[in-house]
């Protein structure tokens, strides 16, 4: 198929049969990532900068190494240490960065729809890395590649995903992936954590841990967002903990075979427990290893080819 | 006016040629010491095994065979609209090995100066020989096949159309006039 698009803004938008372009193209760049020479010649040239106006560790550094390993030129700008502290608006700074001639900007914000309003008014390609509480594509995106290694297929698969839906890119965007290509997707959280009208996106809705992991094939706990919102929404953490945290004991419910996988930061103690955080049934570092592929097939589908012109 | 669809080659005939490639390899390499089969996708990696399978009747011996996916090292990323990637597998170090590069149809050369630029970034071959089922002509850089199946003086426009079967057989070599 082709499939060479402008802008990743979020999983929305695409197609089962795009996601599946994703993943394949994804699969191939992750040799790359164990070779000895970890370098291909693909995007030489072509700049990318990373306008991350949020904290992030993973996201960032996956991007950065991604575009490296494509030898594009990667620039990093965080906002606490940009023009933004000096209080220039989100459109003066990207339109700055945008004079400097770079072929893609990555961006992180913390208002949902950021990336959107930017793919509007830019002429470079743009990456949404995590808009405020919409999406957060390539965290679905190599959710599902992990997914799919440890499972060989997504189509058919009972995923449980547990924890502050309401505040969740991550979420939203799975909800979004997995569905399409023909999981079923349930979700669970406190009352206070679920939005209104999740089962029109097609998902089953459970107000405990127990019911929505019994005999699923793979378990997506979220972290709670102390710094955010996450606090307010619930009476106390170890309460939390206790509730919709995930131990060893409840996970005996989903299928033997079930993989736990978590977006990290993890809370340990929290959302996860140290013994199932360490134990044989958690792929959490495989996502964080398919992260980087999953970036690289972005960024080169993003950048190769000969773009429609957009109206 | 209808394309016109002429045969070069049929399944014997692409046979033979591949019979003859395996006899030049083993002469040229005096054996198998040291030797790799290096596929080019799509279509280079078919030919590949069936020379591995040739060369293993001839010296009782398998060859390590890999496939080279090139699409990262193309030079024509800006402006090609199929943008899948197939993988790279090579499960042996090719440091000092003989490698033969192996490719169903040679025109331009691009294809194969992205093949060496991929390899030499997975290791340092004592050499690198390229086998070549057609040599249509036309080439843009200077690359010489070291084995060739049938040279096949063509125009520009012309397309050959290599075929495979299920199993990946090569069935049959046609030259596509429009």
């Amino acid at each position: 198929m082709n499939f060479n698009p402008k802008h990743i803004l979020g999983i929305q938008e695409l197609s089962a049969e795009e996601l599946t372009f994703i993943l394949d193209t994804a699969e191939s760049f992750k040799e790359i990532n164990t070779r000895k020479i970890k370098k291909v010649p693909t995007l030489r040239g072509k700049t990318i900068v990373n306008l991350f106006f949020e904290a992030s560790t993973r996201t960032r550094t996956s991007f950065e190494v991604a575009g490296k390993r494509l030898s594009a030129d990667t620039i990093n700008i965080s906002a606490s240490s940009s023009s933004v502290v000096k209080g220039e608006t989100l459109q003066d700074t990207a339109q700055n960065i945008e004079a400097m001639h770079p072929d893609i900007i990555v961006v992180r914000h913390g208002a949902s729809g950021a990336c959107h309003y930017l793919a509007e008014r830019l002429n470079c390609s743009v990456i949404n890395a995590g808009d405020g509480t919409h999406e957060h594509p390539s965290q679905a995106l190599l959710d599902a590649l992990t997914i799919r290694q440890h499972k060989g297929q997504i189509a058919g698969l009972t995923v449980a995903i547990v924890g502050d839906i309401t505040h969740s890119r991550v979420v939203r965007s799975n909800i979004y992936c997995l569905s399409k290509l023909g999981a079923k997707v349930r979700i669970a959280g406190p009352g206070t954590m679920l939005p209104p009208g999740l089962d029109r996106l097609g998902c089953e809705v459970y107000r405990n841990i127990e019911d929505a992991i019994r005999d699923a094939d793979c378990v997506m706990m979220l972290r709670i967002q102390r710094e955010r919102q996450g606090a307010s929404l619930i009476p106390s953490v170890r309460e939390y903990a206790r509730y919709f945290g995930l131990n060893e004991k409840k996970l005996t419910l989903a299928k033997k075979d079930a993989i736990v996988m978590h977006p990290g930061p993890i809370n340990r103690g929290v959302e996860l427990a140290s013994s199932v955080a360490d134990g044989p049934q958690n792929v959490i570092l495989d996502q964080v290893e398919n992260g980087v592929a999953v970036r690289m097939a972005l960024l080169y589908l993003v950048a190769g080819g000969e773009k429609l012109q957009q109206d | 006016m209808a394309a016109e669809k002429i045969e070069i080659l049929d399944c014997e005939g692409i046979d033979r040629a591949l019979t003859r490639i395996a006899h030049e390899i083993l002469e040229k390499n005096k054996g198998v010491e040291n030797l790799a089969l290096i596929g080019i996708r799509t279509g280079g990696d078919y030919l590949a095994s069936q020379l591995q399978q040739k060369i293993s009747e001839i010296e009782g011996l398998v060859v390590p065979l890999g496939l080279i996916d090139v699409t990262m090292y193309r030079d024509d990323f800006g402006s090609r609209n199929d943008l899948s990637v197939g993988q790279t597998d090579i499960r042996f170090p090719l440091s000092d090995r003989r490698v033969v590069l192996i490719d169903d149809v040679l025109f331009t050369g691009r294809t194969i100066r992205a093949a060496m630029d991929a390899l030499i970034d997975l290791g340092r071959p004592q050499n690198i020989q390229l086998a070549i089922l057609i040599d249509r002509g036309h080439r843009e850089l200077p690359i010489r096949p070291d084995y060739i199946g049938r040279n096949l003086p063509t125009a520009r426009n012309e397309q050959i159309e290599v075929e495979f079967d299920a199993q990946h057989t090569a069935q049959a070599v046609y030259l596509i006039r429009s």
